[in-house]
């Protein structure tokens, strides 16, 4: 059983166009383990992502979540697949015309055959362990930026999931709730045992959650390995992405003149 | 060069043409899904909810009577003046309750209200999902695994063929009684007489004909709407230009939808 990976993706290729953005993508996330996707803006860490829930099919390769091939699975299976999954989006991505507490509901309304009073509970449980206690009558509006993505958690667990996606968890937070949502990832692991995926550029937050690492860069994965390895790595992008380095661009001369003069194609 | 500019416009014409089917079978598969969902839905864990279809009807239908209302009421007032003073020119005005009865019922109160729907729903359709798709609300629906056709598109389809031609019943009877307001004291009748006498004059198949263009004018407002909406890329500025391109797109299929049947339906 342990020896199952929840996520088993291999020789992923994706292409927007005639960019190629994702090149022989292999990642496999064990139970239990939190894994975080690092990497710049462009590093095709998004589409990745995107794979990984199902949003986007994949034209070539393999992405298997809890066992189920995303390509071939049926619209049930699917269906089944996503009762076990969790996700909370960058911008928490709450329904603007549902109140804070209906939003965290929605999940268990939609899946289960739970009556009012127990859907209320369960969802005030989950409110309370993402410390936002009390607040389920708010409309998502009356939210600050942390407060939006611990509600967004906490629609994220309501079903219990096996894999909990999360984005960008402190992006456009001041660093002490960043620090906070932090600790929250690492008790959900503890407390749910759930397999955990962030997908992050923030450095300091990936060191303190991480059991492994995955960075990319431009489509390619540099590295998979603990927080000490990807310290330890000798690879210069992945130190140029640990130390804030400018990348150094090498300019290919007749790629350069191409990209001026070609003609566009619409 | 002179190669190019022949091949320029083809290119294009062939780019413009591919988007036009894409769009119209994405429209297709959006209303074949919607049905789908909204029979048997409910058996495959997706069921199109009662409650939001009475939502949907109540927001694009009984919130929509009293502009619905003010303008049938109005058209049928100048449809009475127009046919009076017109008929009047052959001394036929005791012929207006017919011209005004057919025109009414099989014309002007399934457009009106199609174009004041269009209008209003078709509009906030594409800006309603517009914008949940711009700030990652239709992908956390999908990811909580509640197909976004079946939430957002089932019940406002639903809600859509059911109101419309309702209102368009209202805006029927609201049209003839504007004329019968304005034509019974000139034909030197009373209100009440007028309206049987346009009973007298309608066949059951005037009032089909209206109601059937209200159905199809449904459809496109809906499709239309949903389809956009779901189309939005580009943020806050996405939605605008998808909220009025709903709008144009859905009056001016409407208009040309309606063209075409009164063609076939009254040869």
């Amino acid at each position: 059983m342990s020896a199952q990976p929840v996520i088993d993706v291999q020789q992923l290729n994706v292409w927007f166009g005639k960019h190629h953005v994702l090149h022989d993508v292999d990642f496999r996330v064990m139970p239990g383990e939190i894994r975080v996707i690092m990497g710049g803006s462009g590093s095709g860490k998004s589409t990745l992502l995107r794979h990984l829930l199902g949003l986007l099919r994949p034209r070539s390769g393999m992405v298997s979540i809890l066992g189920t091939n995303i390509a071939k699975a049926s619209t049930a299976e699917t269906l089944r697949l996503r009762r076990q999954m969790g996700v909370s989006f960058q911008g928490g991505a709450l329904f603007t015309s549902m109140t804070v507490g209906e939003n965290v509901a929605l999940p268990l309304r939609e899946h289960t055959t739970l009556d009012e009073n127990t859907m209320r509970i369960m969802s005030r449980i989950k409110l309370e362990v993402v410390n936002l206690g009390g607040f389920q009558d708010l409309m998502p509006s009356q939210l600050s930026g942390g407060m939006v993505k611990r509600a967004a958690l906490a629609r994220a667990i309501v079903m219990d999931p096996k894999l909990l996606f999360f984005d960008e968890p402190s992006a456009g937070l001041d660093p002490v709730v960043s620090a906070e949502l932090d600790e929250l990832i690492l008790q959900l692991r503890d407390a749910m045992r759930m397999s955990i995926v962030v997908v992050t550029h923030e450095l300091e937050s990936a060191f303190k959650i991480a059991d492994t690492i995955t960075v990319l860069d431009r489509g390619v994965v540099l590295l998979t390995g603990s927080v000490a390895e990807v310290r330890a790595s000798s690879n210069e992008r992945i130190q140029d992405l640990l130390n804030r380095r400018p990348r150094k661009i090498e300019v290919d001369t007749d790629e350069y003149l191409r990209r001026l003069t070609e003609v566009d194609a619409d | 060069m002179a190669f190019e500019a022949i091949i320029k416009p083809i290119n294009r014409l062939g780019r413009g043409s591919v988007a036009a089917i894409a769009e119209i079978g994405y429209a297709g598969a959006i209303l074949f899904e919607s049905l789908y969902f909204a029979a048997v839905g409910w058996r495959r864990g997706q069921p199109v909810r009662f409650s939001a279809v009475f939502e949907q009807m109540r927001q694009v239908g009984i919130d929509a009577i009293p502009i619905v209302l003010l303008l049938s009421f109005t058209v049928g007032l100048m449809l009475g003046i127009q046919f009076m003073s017109a008929l009047g020119e052959f001394g036929a005005q005791s012929q207006v309750v017919v011209a005004v009865a057919k025109s009414v019922t099989r014309e002007f109160a399934a457009l009106i209200t199609g174009i004041l729907i269009a209008g209003r729903s078709g509009s906030a359709f594409a800006a309603r999902i517009g914008s949940m798709n711009v700030s990652q609300e239709v992908d956390a629906l999908a990811v909580i695994g509640i197909d976004p056709v079946r939430y957002l598109a089932a019940p406002s389809l639903v809600a859509m063929l059911v109101m419309l031609p309702t209102l368009t019943v209202l805006s029927n009877v609201m049209a003839i009684l504007g004329a019968a307001l304005y034509c019974s004291p000139l034909l030197d009748i009373s209100p009440l007489v007028y309206v049987i006498q346009t009973l007298n004059a309608l066949e059951l198949r005037d009032v089909f004909e209206g109601l059937s263009k209200s159905v199809v004018f449904a459809l496109i407002i809906t499709l239309v709407g949903v389809s956009t909406g779901f189309g939005v890329s580009g943020g806050a500025e996405g939605v605008g230009r998808a909220t009025t391109r709903a709008v144009v797109l859905s009056i001016t299929m409407l208009v040309v939808s309606d063209m075409v049947f009164s063609f076939f339906l009254n040869r």
